[in-house]
């Protein structure tokens, strides 16, 4: 059994057929997992300055860049390895460097409170044996995670559950589309306005209170009654949600204050976001957006985005992620005057306007490591074929002896 | 999906009885159950009848790679969320400790599976829909939201 590093599901039950160290064919995956661990077609090679080199030489002067900057950025890191990941803080406190990951664009600020404790959690597979009503809130699972529902939350039979989706239990959707998740939930789908969450959430605190809300009582009302009847709920908040609040968390605190049953848990994208966000946690106190100063500093001028904004990095080192095509045009103009090492496996956007390319192992496929899943458990990860392509673990120790 | 209605309207409508049947409605029917070919119908492989032949062979398309229960698979829309895979009632009385409880199957006896990412349903003669006591059973169709499982 291999583990599927596709999303941050973490699906350890995947059989993989190997011949002659090719992956021919794989059971149980999804769509997504499956060309994730088929691998790409396009694999990066090394270069300096768009032209071809070797692995040694572009490592030289990846350190190169990155001892002659005064400001110099590592990013990306959610598609890494925790033993990876652990060595880019290592890294960035030895550069004094600023270090960010996905998640100051995507889940942090939620998973900084999940690791502050501010809201009760659980894990999947509480989830799966006796979670009865579930509530989508922001997120399209049933896409972004494609096995999530199948796996742990509405369709399978757990140990309270054994009725399953039929009777024991009931999927709810709030987003401001029909999602593919929301076409599962049929009658319990809540269509609220692009960033209506906040004014939804207060009306629903007062349901929860025996008041009338303010807002679509009716429907307001008949969900409170659904929520309050709960013996084991959760709510999966989705990076719609997290984005529509992200001024005001504390009134989703106040929410799941309300509904003593219910759980909370963040909808995590990216296969090791949540890994990165723990392991910085436990070195500075802080999820992303640290710079390394003799002290940790935190602020949100060092998230990648505000750092694109003022021009305030002058070098950038990008592990396993692609900002150049999930990032807006505005800002990647910045990404384009700098230099941009890129340690990937695949060509990306990034990498073909990138001064030094590194080649590395597909980790989870071609390398093996631990993982964080979305709610906290540690997943050990497999390495399926063999590669002569190196970890980025192993790349990035190379890397801080070159410096 | 095609309906009965459309096959009738493209048929000669002379309830001739030559395929066997009493009237054109129940050939068409039949047509649409898989038990007759169009080639039973002779009357409508005559030049005059040239153009409903074509147009009922190309409503007939998407139902010829349907199997014995008539189930047809997308894999070009299929996610492989594997919905159908625990959903499916046979592979939960199958696999209790597999599919029912959303893991991977551990026999080979649940009807779907999720091979390189698209599903794929093999045993269907184990289907609710399929044999003298079949059932109307949408277990598979309702949990997909892609719409990639139909029965014709």
């Amino acid at each position: 059994m291999a583990t599927c590093p596709g999303c941050a599901l973490l699906c350890d039950d995947i059989e993989v057929i190997v011949e002659n160290n090719m992956i021919k064919e794989t059971k149980n995956a999804c769509r997504r997992g499956a060309a994730r661990i088929k691998g790409c077609i396009n694999r990066l090679a090394p270069s300096i300055a768009q032209k071809p080199s070797d692995l040694e030489s572009a490592i030289r002067k990846a350190a190169e860049i990155l001892r002659n900057a005064k400001s110099p950025m590592l990013f990306g890191w959610s598609n890494s390895t925790c033993e990876a990941q652990a060595k880019g803080i290592q890294l960035a406190k030895k550069l004094g460097a600023v270090i960010d990951d996905t998640s100051s664009f995507c889940q942090g600020l939620l998973i900084e409170k999940f690791l502050q404790k501010k809201f009760r959690t659980c894990t999947l597979e509480e989830v799966r044996n006796n979670a009865d009503i579930l509530v989508y809130w922001g997120s399209d699972a049933q896409d972004s995670e494609p096995r999530h529902l199948s796996r742990f939350s509405y369709f399978p039979r757990g140990e309270s559950r054994q009725r399953g989706y039929e009777e024991d239990r009931i999927a709810i959707a709030i987003d401001v589309r029909e999602s593919n998740t929301a076409k599962i939930c049929k009658g319990h789908f809540y269509r609220i306005q692009p960033k209506g969450d906040r004014e939804f959430i207060l009306a629903l605190i007062d349901a929860l209170s025996g008041k009338v809300p303010a807002y679509e009582p009716k429907k307001i009302l008949e969900l409170a009654s659904i929520l309050k009847k709960a013996e084991f709920g959760v709510i999966f908040a989705g990076i719609g949600l997290t984005y529509s609040i992200k001024d005001d968390f504390d009134i989703l605190v106040l929410l799941a204050d309300k509904i003593p049953n219910f759980h909370i848990m963040p909808m995590v994208g990216h296969y090791n976001m949540r890994g990165f966000n723990e392991n910085l946690f436990r070195e500075t106190g802080f999820v992303n957006r640290v710079k390394f100063d003799g002290k940790v500093v935190h602020d949100n001028k060092y998230s990648i985005v505000e750092a694109f904004q003022e021009k305030s990095i002058d070098a950038l080192l990008i592990v396993g992620s692609d900002p150049l095509s999930s990032l807006p045009r505005s800002l990647i103009r910045h990404l384009t005057s700098i230099p941009v090492i890129c340690i990937d496996p695949c060509v990306t956007m990034t990498s073909k306007i990138a001064a030094v390319t590194i080649p590395c192992a597909a980790s989870g496929i071609e390398s093996a490591g631990t993982a964080i899943r979305m709610d906290g458990k540690i997943i050990e990860l497999s390495k399926i074929i063999g590669s002569d392509y190196l970890a980025d673990e192993e790349l990035l120790t190379r890397l801080m002896g070159a410096l | 999906m095609v309906t009965v209605m459309e096959l009738y309207q493209l048929l000669p409508k002379t309830n001739c009885k030559i395929c066997g049947e009493s009237t054109c409605m129940a050939f068409s029917v039949a047509l649409l159950g898989r038990k007759k070919n169009i080639s039973d119908c002779t009357p409508i492989l005559e030049e005059n009848f040239k153009k409903q032949k074509e147009k009922l062979e190309s409503l007939l398309l998407p139902s010829a790679g349907a199997g014995e229960t008539g189930m047809i698979v997308h894999p070009e829309i299929c996610t492989g969320c594997g919905n159908c895979v625990v959903a499916c009632p046979v592979d939960v009385a199958n696999d209790p400790r597999g599919a029912a409880i959303g893991c991977a199957p551990t026999n080979d006896k649940v009807i779907f599976r999720v091979i390189d990412g698209k599903v794929v349903a093999s045993n269907i003669k184990e289907c609710r829909r399929f044999g003298k006591n079949k059932v109307l059973c949408y277990a598979c169709i309702d949990p997909c939201p892609t719409g990639a499982i139909e029965f014709v």
